[in-house]
């Protein structure tokens, strides 16, 4: 057996990259033969590649699950919430009635077309895996296929990963790269088991994209960039970042049409990528006619017809063979393009046919943009800048080598590596302006620094073998021209040099060790907490578990009449319509930033005016939440000046300064008496006035603030407690009908 | 001692046999009151206002004469209401007995139970806080009367003026009765004024521009606070569950003396054998028990045409039916209620549809319309406050959802040069492709 497929795993080296997983089950048969024990340097180099991988696939996956064996197997955060439900929706009812879902029971009451308003792929993906599951009569819910989809997924990314980084380098840099991205920080931070969002499958199909368009472009195949189209639309179905890659890849073709790379295969691939890719982003309803509406996909219509010139040109060029006159005809072509293309494009925005850059858009852009215009997209954390720290808490060793990885890939300049320094460069900006994108980024710094890592430890390890077996190294063809002019070097200075290598070598190992410990201790430390369970260490270094949300979530099913509605801040309105099932006001999709506004407004008035407001939109309850008694810090309190921000953008009566006492956010004695009265204050402080929180403190002592709060003595007149969690992170409240004689 | 407990065991006894029965007196069905609390500060007020409490008792009311300060009073027992309506007429008394204080009488409005309280002059603060609760406020001068030098009675023999012949009443059927009250209605007592942000109380009997309040009996020193018509004589407040108050200013509105006495309002000719105040009060104490102006709704109902059944969910642009059935308690039974004004509202942060709904006079409101073109979660309401008539209030919510993939116009015809180009394009490309291929 083991013997007839070794022609054919000998074969030529391009379909290496094919065969290497259809060879893996035979050559797995083979080692056992004991016949066939001996196997060529090829086999064996096939069989550690097949094992590396397969035990990267799995540790990518079970590192992955530090939160499903510390807390349980549960969905984390808050976005994840609203995946959850609309999956299980897409599983009990079908596709067509998720495609037209109209969902009631959020943003009350203006409803929300949820079929049209969210990006499909990630649930489609976890009822796909469901039902192939329950197919194979594996009789799973629907919850762990969602917990578990993000580690499946970072485990197929590692595969891609692999082939992406054989595909610009070799495999040695293809199988460090897999390494290093299966437990980097950075992808780990949204892949977790529990976190189910569509970064989870995103970056998959980013990384797939790329990898299917730079192979396309490698090969000028027609097939290819089929795969990247649909690699595209997969993308699309499951993130709005893939603006990303319909930026990315024009930009990409545009500096190569720059620096003279202009090819048949590079205008095979792209024209074919962008239009099938195009036509089927289409078919996404949240996406719709945006690719040639919107201003952010201009870009790529434009590389595109700029690609049509080129090869206009090009031809002109040929038939021509004047250069003088085809000097003349470039200038008047080039000229009269331009002048068509602005035409078009003022013609288009000025109609209002395109549409102009969204605010996200502009803020990528410019980091400063958010927080002057649009609160709603600056108050979000992982919206803000991102620290020094983080990338380094992120990216560990990676930063360092990706600076020697770029080195490497300049000196060793080609289609594929223009690509990926071109991806690492734009993302690892996106990434310093907002902290989320940090996960965009985080492939292309894994590839780059798997290239200097393996061509580091490649250069090494050849100066120490040179000297043992100087014949056989030259057989590989991946070494290159770094290696031969090296081999130059090595006669005059050998045994400085081996000793130089060997302690480089040891220093490259310890680094990489470094590493793993850095990115295990992450995830297990910050990466694997669901955030809707709360944990602490107590005073005897045990751990003590806060479930205050469910435990409100869980009140509000039971003890609300089923058509009640519930007013928070939008940071839970997920949570609720997933586990209290009540109609919530407001939500995590901020689509509506009036009624976002509305409720901070309500939030940051006097009881009164709020409860105006809440009759307004039929509130039944109110949520806030509460760490004064925890000291846990990302409250309602701490959060509300946003609240008063996006109340008071839309609403001039709502002004910032009259919350702040010398441009100080205050919540004692010396507040300002709007901040002492508003409703929000009222809410999370009632009766917190009595409470002793801490030994040695004074009654309505705020642990999450450390200070003693301003206002002891609050009085609700239209609002009645209904309900306190036990450590008073969930606080909600009873709208009371209007007095029966007023 | 043993006889005592022995007694008290029996009534106890007895009340548990009366309950189920006692409770079936107020009823939705039917709203009239029947068991009335009737409380004085002073015994004689049973004789010396005999005529208004013989009509009461004539109509079927069961009127349960106590003391105000009688140790024994009580509104409620074992959490059962033991009345359906009280009368409150004794104005000077400073701490009811029993159980009683102002919050269980609010309580007791609060629990949808109606209230006659009449105030006079020196009223104590009890009462007062009684009416503040139900928004009117009482001169705060205890010694004060309404004094008119214009529209005084002739009959006033003591000159000061402050027996007032008041005419301007409040113009509702509901109210005050189909017939009009020709005669003016004499009063004499204490001014108050109505609370401005409360909407739910009204003057039934207003004072006329040149009355004010003051102490007849001493020179003025500083104008009067309270003048012209904004002294209202008689009010009366209804509550959101419909409980009904009267307020009154005098207690002697309600006296034989003055239900049988002339009335000539100085300065008119009309001469009237007798004052309006029988059938003031009357007609007043019929609405607020409940015999007059009470209204039922059942539950609103609506469907797509042509179907029965209530759906879940609209599509926008839908037609649907809606209708309500209303009816109206004539002191007896239940009678379709008539009325041309009744409208409903299609309701989403505001009424993007409000019609007026047409009757079959039995009773049925009924009008279709078609769903606007905006999706979200809409509400049916019909807000019906007429003066004088219970409020209806009712709302049913109801989410309206967009067009479905498939519900939409598969082909539309402005469009078919478009359907047209595709498929000559992709029949071109065919021929174009075999000709490229298979050329030569």
């Amino acid at each position: 057996m083991g013997g007839k497929q070794d022609p054919t795993a000998n074969g030529s080296p391009k379909s290496e990259s094919m065969g290497a997983k259809k060879a893996s089950p035979d050559l797995l048969n083979s080692s056992f033969s004991f016949k066939s024990l001996k196997l060529k340097t090829k086999q064996q180099e096939l069989l550690l590649r097949v094992s590396i991988l397969g035990l990267v696939y799995v540790l990518a996956f079970i590192a992955r699950l530090f939160s499903v064996l510390r807390y349980e197997s549960m969905i984390h955060e808050f976005d994840p919430y609203f995946n959850y439900r609309t999956t299980l929706y897409l599983t009990e009812k079908g596709f067509y009635e998720f495609w037209n879902w109209f969902d009631s029971e959020s943003w009350y009451p203006l409803g929300r077309i949820i079929g049209g308003t969210l990006y499909p792929g990630l649930m489609v993906t976890a009822a796909l895996i469901y039902w192939t599951l329950r197919f194979l009569r594996f009789f799973v819910h629907i919850r762990e296929v969602c917990v578990l989809t993000a580690p499946f997924f970072a485990s197929n990314t590692t595969i891609v990963a692999y082939f992406f980084g054989k595909e610009i380098w070799d495999t040695g840099a293809g199988l460090v790269a897999a390494a290093l991205i299966a437990i980097c920080p950075g992808y780990i931070s949204r892949s977790v088991a529990g976190s189910y969002d569509n970064e989870a499958v995103a970056i998959f199909a980013l990384l797939l994209t790329f990898y299917l368009f730079v192979k396309a472009v490698k090969t000028g195949s027609l097939s290819w960039a089929l795969g990247s189209a649909f690699g595209y639309f997969y993308m699309v179905s499951a993130w709005g970042g893939y603006v990303f890659i319909i930026n990315l890849v024009p930009l990409y073709v545009l500096v190569l049409l720059i620096t003279g790379r202009y090819s048949m295969r590079l205008y095979v691939a792209y024209n074919c990528m962008y239009i099938l890719g195009m036509l089927l982003a289409m078919q996404i309803r949240f996406v719709g006619f945006q690719h040639v509406q919107s201003g952010e996909h201009m870009g790529a219509m434009g590389v595109f017809l700029l690609m049509q010139v080129f090869y206009f040109l090009d031809w002109v060029k040929y038939q021509l063979n004047d250069t003088k006159l085809f000097q003349t005809f470039l200038r008047i072509t080039v000229t009269s393009a331009i002048l068509v293309g602005g035409i078009a494009l003022g013609v288009g925005t000025a109609s209002g046919y395109i549409s102009p850059w969204t605010g996200r858009f502009y803020s990528l852009l410019d980091p400063t943009y958010a927080k002057d215009h649009i609160p709603i997209i600056a108050s979000v954390s992982e919206h803000q800048p991102t620290a020094w720290s983080s990338f380094m808490f992120d990216y560990h060793i990676l930063l360092f080598l990706f600076p020697a990885g770029l080195y490497f890939c300049f000196k060793r300049l080609s289609d594929a590596t223009i690509f990926i320094v071109m991806y690492g460069l734009t993302s690892l900006y996106f990434a310093g302006v907002m902290v989320r994108l940090i996960l965009v980024a985080t492939p292309a710094v894994c590839l780059i620094s798997a290239i200097a890592v393996s061509a580091t430890v490649k250069n090494l390890t050849s100066l120490l073998r040179t000297k043992q077996k100087v014949p056989q190294t030259g057989s590989t063809k991946g070494v290159g021209s770094s290696k031969s002019s090296s081999k130059v070097t090595l006669d005059q200075s050998q045994p400085f040099q081996k000793n130089g290598a060997i302690a480089l070598l040891v220093g490259v190992f310890y680094l990489l060790s470094r590493y793993a410990i850095h990115c295990t201790w992450v995830t297990s430390e910050a990466y694997s907490s669901p955030s809707i369970v709360l944990a602490a260490r107590g005073a005897h270094g045990n751990r003590i578990i806060f479930d205050d949300y469910r435990e409100a979530y869980y009140w509000l099913r039971q003890n609300t009449p089923t058509d009640a509605k519930v007013m928070s801040w939008w940071d839970y309105g997920y949570q609720i319509t997933a586990m209290g099932n009540r109609t919530v006001i407001v939500d995590n999709n901020t689509w509506n930033n009036t009624h976002i506004a509305t409720v901070g407004r309500a939030m940051s008035s006097y009881e009164d005016e709020a409860y105006d407001i809440m009759r307004s939109l039929d509130v039944n309850y109110v949520l806030v939440v509460f760490g004064g008694v925890t000291g846990y810090s990302s409250d309602d309190i701490n959060k509300f000046l946003w609240m008063v921000r996006i109340g008071g953008g839309v609403y001039p009566v709502i002004k910032e300064p009259d919350y702040l006492v010398n441009g100080e956010f205050r919540v004692d004695k010396g507040a300002s008496p709007k901040m002492l009265n508003c409703l929000m204050y009222k809410l999370c402080y009632y009766r917190f006035g009595e409470l002793v929180t801490e030994y040695g403190k004074p009654t309505g002592y705020d642990r999450a603030r450390g200070v003693e709060i301003g206002n002891k003595d609050i009085k609700l007149e239209h609002l009645e407690e209904a309900y306190t969690t036990s450590n008073w992170i969930v606080r909600i409240y009873r709208v009371k009908p209007p007095t029966n004689r007023l | 001692v043993a006889n005592m407990m022995n007694l008290s065991r029996s009534v106890a006894l007895i009340s548990l046999f009366l309950l189920p029965l006692l409770s079936f007196s107020f009823s939705v069905d039917n709203p009239t009151d029947r068991r009335v609390l009737v409380l004085l500060d002073d015994l004689s007020l049973k004789s010396s206002h005999s005529i208004f409490f013989s009509t009461l008792k004539s109509r079927g009311f069961d009127l349960d004469f106590k003391l105000a300060e009688d140790s024994k009073l009580a509104l409620q027992r074992y959490g059962q209401y033991l009345y359906d309506g009280l009368i409150i007429f004794a104005p000077s008394t400073e701490r009811f007995g029993g159980s009683l204080d102002s919050k269980s009488i609010a309580d007791f409005v609060d629990s949808g139970r109606d209230l006659i309280l009449s105030a006079d002059t020196s009223a104590s603060d009890l009462i007062r806080g009684i009416a503040l609760e139900c928004g009117v406020d009482f001169d705060e001068d205890s010694s004060a009367m309404v004094i008119d030098h214009s529209s005084f009675s002739v009959s006033d023999v003591d000159g000061d003026h402050t027996l007032i012949a008041a005419d301007d009443l409040v113009k509702s059927h509901a109210i005050l009765g189909k017939t009009k009250i020709e005669a003016p209605v004499l009063f004499r007592g204490v001014a108050h004024s109505l609370n401005p942000t409360n909407n739910l109380v009204l003057k039934v009997l207003s004072a006329s521009p040149s009355a004010y309040s003051a102490n007849p009996s001493s020179k003025l020193s500083s104008p009067p606070q309270l003048t012209g018509s904004a002294i209202s004589l008689v009010s009366v407040m209804q509550a959101r569950n419909n409980a009904r108050v009267v307020i009154s200013g005098s207690l002697q509105l309600f006296s034989d003396k003055l239900f049988r006495s002339g009335v000539q309002k100085a300065g008119s000719p009309n001469k009237y054998e007798k004052s309006g105040n029988e059938q003031f009060a009357t007609e007043l104490s019929k609405w607020v028990f409940h015999e007059r102006g009470h209204l039922k709704a059942g539950s609103l109902v609506h469907h797509r045409v042509g179907e029965t059944d209530e759906p879940a969910i609209y599509r926008i642009k839908d037609d649907l039916e809606f209708s309500v059935e209303i009816l109206e308690w004539s002191g007896k039974s239940w009678e379709p209620y008539v009325a041309d004004d009744v409208q409903v509202q299609f309701y989403m942060m505001s009424p993007y549809v409000l019609k007026t709904l047409s009757t079959d006079k039995k009773g049925l409101f009924h009008t279709s319309f078609k769903v606007p073109d905006v999706y979200g979660v809409f509400q049916f309401k019909v807000e019906y406050e007429k003066l004088g008539y219970t409020t209806l209030s009712l709302s049913k919510q109801i989410p309206v959802r967009p067009y479905r993939h498939n519900e939409y116009e598969r082909f539309i015809p402005t469009a078919y040069p478009y359907y047209g180009a595709c498929f000559t394009t992709m029949a071109g490309f065919f021929v174009f492709s075999f000709v490229y291929l298979y050329h030569k």
